[in-house]
C-alpha cells in the first residue's frame, strides 16, 4: 500500500479530480477503487480507529497522521508522578499499525479543506479522502487562566498531557522538603479525565505518606462535585487521614490567576502559595479540528452519535476527548469504544449503507494507592442526539466492601491498560 | 451436495469481496468488550478472554451478572446495559472470532 495517496500540492489537483469523479459515479460492486479515510491523531481513539477499519474492511486505505514517533499515554500516568512506574512504560511507537497495513505518516496536518477533502500537512504535501477522522484529544485553554502559559507551566506544571510535563511534577515533588505543601487547581468540567485529579491526589499523598509525611495537599476545585466522590473521599480518609483538603467552587476553590514567580494560585477567598503547584487549565478539542470547522462555540465537537459525523464539516467524523458524547466520560476507554464502533461507521457509509446505532462501554478504573481501585463504568446509545446512560445500568463501584475487594480493582485496571495498550498499539 | 457447497463457497468469496459489503462489522456493543478482555493471547490477564469462547457460556455468565447471581467487580453493571436480544448478539460474534 505504502503512501500511494500521499500527493504533493501540484499532483494533488489531478488526483483530487479524478476522486471526485469516482466518487459522484453509481456504485459498482467491483470496479470501485479502495475508498481512503485519513485518521488525524495517533492517541487511544485515533490509533484503534485506524487499526479497527482495516479489521473491518481491510481493503480501505488508512492512512494514519500523527507528528510524534513515539505515544506517551495519559492513563497511569499519576503513577509515574508518583515514583510508582516509569515513563517508558507508558510509552508506544506506530510500527505494528504500519505492519497492519495502515500508511502511518508523521506529520502535524494543519490544514483540512471539508469541500475538496484535503488534509494539508506540515511539510506541505496533501492527503486526500473519502472521509476523515479526527481524534486531535485536547488543547489546553491556557488564555483562560491569567498568569499560566507554556512558560509558566514549566514552574507550575499541568502534567496533564503526559511526557516531560509528568516528569517535571515528580522531580518538583522529589525536591520538595518534608512538611511542603502540594497545590493542586482542578478545572470546571468538561476535561478529560474526570477522576484524574482525585486519582492523582491520591497518588502524591501515598509518596507523601511514605517520603515526606508531614507534608500537605490542597484541591482548589472550580467543582461543587466530581467523579467518583464518595469513593475518593472515604479513600483519602482511611490512606491519608488529615493530609488532603479539598476545597469545592462554593468554598472559594475556583482558582481565578495564578502567579508563577512566586508559585501562588490566587481565588476568590485568598492565595495559596505552594512548593509544588500543579496547575490543570481548562480545555478544549485539539486545534486541528476547530481548523475543520468541526467546533462549537463551546471549543468542542457536536457529532451525530450513530456515525460520529460532525454536525458542521461533513465527512468528517470525530471521536475521543474532542468530540461531545453525551454521558460518555473524556477517557481513553470511551475514546477506544468510540473508534472502533466509528470504524464500523464509516466502512458502512462507504459501503453505501445506513450504520446501525451503536452501544458503547466505558470503564474507568482509579488507583487511590497501589492495590486499592475502584471503577466507574457506564453503557451508553444516542438518544436525542448524544450519548445517553442505558438506564439501570453503570454507576460507581460499591462504598462498603472489603479491601480485597478494591484490591481486584486495582488488578483489573493494570491488566486493562495492558490489554488496550496492547490492542491499540501491540 | 458436493456442487451446493461449492456454490456456496464461491458465493461466500464472492459477498466477502464486495465493497458493499463491509466485511466484518461487530454487533453493537460487542467491540467495546477488548478494551478489558484481550483480543490476543498477549498480554497475560486475569480476565478472562472472550474471542472463540462458547457463545452459550457467555450468554450465560452475562445474563448471571446481570440478575446478579453472579458476583463480579464491575460486569454486574455493564451487564445490565443489554437485552437478551444484544447478548445473543454479542456472544455469537465474540464466538465466531479467533
Amino acid at each position: 500500500m505504502g503512501i500511494n495517496h500521499r500527493m504533493s500540492r501540484r499532483e494533488f489537483v489531478g488526483g483530487g479530480a479524478a476522486a471526485v469523479t469516482a466518487l459522484t459515479l453509481p456504485l459498482p460492486a467491483f470496479a470501485q477503487a479502495a475508498a481512503r479515510v485519513v485518521v488525524i491523531g495517533g492517541g487511544f481513539g485515533g490509533a484503534s480507529c485506524a487499526r479497527a477499519l482495516k479489521q473491518v474492511d481491510p481493503k480501505l486505505q488508512v492512512t494514519l497522521v500523527e507528528p510524534n514517533r513515539t505515544f506517551t499515554a495519559c492513563p497511569f500516568s499519576n503513577n509515574v508522578i508518583a515514583g510508582l512506574r516509569s515513563l517508558e512504560e507508558q510509552q508506544f511507537g506506530y510500527d505494528k499499525i504500519a505492519a497492519g497495513g495502515v500508511t502511518v505518516v508523521a506529520q502535524a496536518a494543519t490544514a483540512i479543506d471539508a469541500n475538496a477533502r484535503t488534509v494539508g500537512l506540515a511539510d506541505g504535501t496533501s492527503l486526500a479522502y473519502d472521509r476523515l477522522v479526527l481524534s486531535p484529544g485536547v488543547d489546553l485553554r491556557f488564555e483562560a487562566l491569567p498568569g499560566y502559559d507554556e512558560t509558566a507551566a514549566a514552574k507550575m506544571p499541568h502534567a496533564w498531557k503526559a511526557g516531560e510535563q509528568t516528569l517535571l511534577l515528580r522531580k518538583q515533588l522529589e525536591a520538595m522538603d518534608d512538611g511542603g505543601l502540594v497545590v493542586i487547581a482542578a478545572p470546571a468540567n468538561p476535561f478529560r479525565c474526570p477522576p484524574g485529579p482525585y486519582e492523582r491526589a491520591c497518588l502524591i499523598a501515598h509518596y507523601l505518606k511514605t517520603k515526606k509525611p508531614r507534608s500537605k495537599l490542597i484541591i482548589l476545585d472550580a467543582k461543587d462535585t466530581f467523579s467518583k466522590q464518595r469513593l475518593f473521599q472515604n479513600a483519602w480518609k482511611e490512606l491519608y487521614p488529615g493530609m488532603i483538603e479539598w476545597v469545592s467552587l462554593s468554598q472559594g476553590g475556583k482558582v481565578n490567576s495564578v502567579d508563577p514567580a512566586t508559585n501562588t494560585l490566587i481565588t476568590d477567598f485568598g492565595n495559596h502559595t505552594a512548593q509544588v503547584a500543579n496547575v490543570i487549565p481548562p480545555q478544549r478539542a485539539g486545534r486541528i479540528a476547530t481548523i475543520a470547522g468541526a467546533t462549537d462555540n463551546t471549543g468542542w465537537c457536536a457529532i451525530d452519535p450513530v456515525t460520529f459525523e460532525s454536525k458542521s464539516a461533513p465527512n468528517i467524523h470525530v471521536i475521543g476527548d474532542a468530540c461531545i458524547a453525551g454521558s460518555m466520560p473524556k477517557s481513553a476507554f470511551s475514546a477506544n469504544s468510540q473508534a472502533k464502533a466509528c470504524a464500523s461507521a464509516v466502512a458502512t457509509l462507504i459501503a453505501g449503507r445506513a450504520p446501525e446505532a451503536p452501544k458503547l462501554i466505558n470503564t474507568c478504573y482509579s488507583l487511590a494507592a497501589p492495590g486499592y481501585g475502584f471503577s466507574v463504568a457506564g453503557v451508553y446509545q444516542p438518544k436525542n442526539g448524544l450519548f445517553t446512560d442505558v438506564e439501570g445500568a453503570g454507576g460507581v463501584s460499591p462504598a462498603d466492601v472489603p479491601r480485597d475487594f478494591r484490591a481486584r480493582e486495582a488488578d483489573y485496571a493494570n491488566s486493562w491498560f495492558a490489554t488496550i495498550t496492547a490492542e491499540v498499539f501491540g | 451436495m458436493k456442487t451446493f457447497c461449492v456454490a456456496i463457497g464461491i458465493a461466500t468469496v464472492a459477498a466477502s469481496s464486495s465493497p458493499l459489503l463491509a466485511a466484518s462489522v461487530p454487533p453493537p456493543g460487542a467491540a467495546a468488550c477488548s478494551g478489558c478482555h484481550a483480543a490476543g493471547t498477549v498480554p497475560a490477564s486475569p480476565v478472562s478472554r472472550l474471542y472463540g469462547r462458547d457463545a452459550g457460556d457467555i450468554m450465560t455468565a452475562m445474563t448471571g451478572f446481570r440478575d446478579g447471581s453472579l458476583p463480579a467487580t464491575v460486569m454486574t453493571r455493564i451487564a445490565k446495559g443489554f437485552s437478551d436480544d444484544e447478548l445473543r448478539a454479542i456472544a455469537a460474534w465474540l464466538a465466531a472470532q479467533k
